[in-house]
């Protein structure tokens, strides 16, 4: 059995926002979120852009803004993961795929920027194994004194994978890696995604693209309104959709142009509306009483999680 | 109606590569046809070339004639990939929304857009509702054809659906000419009468 690696237990993020005046706002970004990763796994974390789920990422490193609140448990390798051993893990056992070439320092080599701060004792080794990895990852020796605006949109993301590969992290948080990529080089960066599984890596994706997620994934987590409503295998998205439980899980797949491209009706309520009840409610075809008044737990279904009042009567495909 | 481009090329000042040589496009009322290439082949540029935001070499002809006036409303309009930066931030919905012509009512409440939404900031909603305004302005009763430079490439499955359908009905019952560029083949293929490859019609 493969050791767990982070344990994220009912974790809310929301932030303190200033309206007209003097009036603030309580924005709830995530809500009662929970997951674990275990060693050599991909779970993805799918989510609209502009839901708030590159959040969690930063919630994970300890760089959130001064103005969010954290609440709930982490835990890594079974020791609370607190913001003295968030800092002492980032950029080293947890490291970051940053979302765009953009986090690259464009005024250094790009070897340098790998490397980061070191002494002129540990430098030698650094550059070896910078070397070594990137590699691994068809970047030549020339790239090592490159300048960021010199590298081909291809390139920088091997740049930035092997970077965060450098420190040999057990943990990998890759943030939105495939947008505005071509065909081939999603293809590629989800390879590196996966080639870091095979070494036991755990990895955290997180991306809105559902057939990066299908492709690469072991479990997908399913954001709808800052809530985590379904932790599916990758494997249930298949056949007509029926071993997916929640009705907006299923909406989502028979949504996809290769399936049926299915319309289903409504919107997700917005962050700043505080909810009461089960944020599916205003769409869900089949919602009772207790859906309107109390927001459904994130529970347990076999090796799945649901965030459902009637969850076991979805399952068995009742309606 | 149809709209045309004829000869388009293109490069940028600083490069001795042409990004688009002697590309042929033409685009037909009523016709949705889809645009497939991979990023960085120059689907967006072709875009901005046909709806009359970027100059090029070569000519861009609507119903035989060339566009030269300016400020006159634009037949051809042009919905990009983010919404949210098409959009004044200081501008509320409302306002953003009868930027071009003035909305009809019954229009909003097909598109799913809630009556609270109007009195919202840009950056309180999401970029599927964002994008729900943003077609919905382009769709003046002047607009004849429409240019979607990867309108849901950003948004969730769900939303995408909803977003189509609502982009195609309006199109078939306007008479509008459509123009699906995507880098999603299976998007493309669902939604349009015919698809054409950019790097087949491009001579560079």
């Amino acid at each position: 059995m493969s050791e767990e690696l982070l344990k994220v237990s009912n974790i809310s993020i929301s932030f303190i926002q200033y309206g007209s005046g003097l009036k603030q706002n309580i924005l709830d970004v995530i809500s009662d979120l929970t997951l674990d990763i275990s060693q050599g796994e991909i779970v993805a974390v799918l989510g609209s852009s502009g839901s708030g789920k590159s959040l969690l990422a930063h919630g994970i490193l300890g760089i959130l803004p001064s103005n969010a609140n954290l609440s709930g448990t982490m835990h890594y390798r079974g020791e609370p993961l607190n913001q003295n051993l968030k800092e002492k893990l980032r950029g080293d056992e947890i490291a970051l795929i940053p979302q765009s070439v953009k986090f690259l320092d464009p005024l250094m080599k790009i070897s340098e920027q790998a490397i980061g701060d070191c002494t002129e004792e540990e430098k030698e080794e650094k550059k070896a194994i910078q070397r070594e990895v990137f590699e691994k990852y068809g970047l030549s020796k020339e790239v090592d004194d490159m300048y960021p605006f010199q590298l081909s949109g291809g390139m920088a993301r091997r740049v930035l994978v092997s970077t965060a590969l450098l420190s040999n992290p057990k943990l990998v948080i890759a943030d939105e890696p495939t947008p505005g990529l071509d065909e081939r080089s999603i293809k590629e960066t989800l390879n590196h995604l996966r080639q870091m599984a095979n070494d036991n890596v755990g990895v955290l994706l997180i991306t809105h693209d559902i057939n990066a997620a299908l492709e690469v994934a072991d479990k997908i987590a399913i954001f709808y309104a800052g809530y985590v409503i379904e932790i599916a295998n990758s494997s249930d998205f298949t056949g007509d959709g029926e071993k997916l439980i929640h009705p907006y899980t299923k909406a989502l797949y028979h949504a996809l142009p290769q399936n049926d491209f299915k319309l289903t009706e409504g919107h997700q309520p917005l962050h700043d509306e505080l909810l009461k009840y089960c944020p599916y409610f205003e769409r869900c075809e089949h919602p009772t009483d207790i859906c309107h008044e109390t927001i459904p737990k994130l529970i347990d279904i076999g090796d799945k999680k649901i965030r459902c009042n009637r969850a076991n009567e979805f399952k068995t495909g009742e309606f | 109606m149809i709209l045309k481009g004829e000869n388009i090329s293109f490069k940028y000042p600083s490069s001795d590569n042409y990004l688009i040589k002697d590309l042929n496009i033409s685009l037909k009322s009523s016709e949705i046809k889809g645009l497939v290439g991979d990023s960085g082949s120059g689907k967006s540029t072709l875009c901005k070339i046909l709806a009359g935001f970027k100059k090029s070499e070569g000519e861009v002809i609507i119903d035989g004639v060339k566009k030269t006036k300016k400020n006159i409303f634009n037949p051809v309009q042009l919905i990009f990939q983010h919404p949210e930066l098409t959009m004044n931030p200081k501008w509320k919905m409302k306002d953003v929304l009868k930027e071009s012509w003035d909305v009809d009512h019954d229009l909003i409440k097909e598109f799913g857009i809630q009556e609270s939404w109007l009195n919202r900031w840009p950056n309180e909603l999401s970029g599927g509702e964002l994008q729900r305004f943003a077609v919905l302005r382009a769709l003046s009763p002047k607009t004849k054809f429409l240019i979607c430079d990867e309108i849901t490439t950003m948004l969730d499955a769900v939303t995408q659906v909803q977003i189509w359908e609502l982009v195609t009905k309006i199109a078939k019952e306007r008479n509008i000419g459509l123009l699906v560029v995507s880098h999603d083949k299976d998007l493309v293929k669902r939604i349009c009468d015919d698809v054409i490859y950019l790097e087949e019609i491009n001579n560079n």
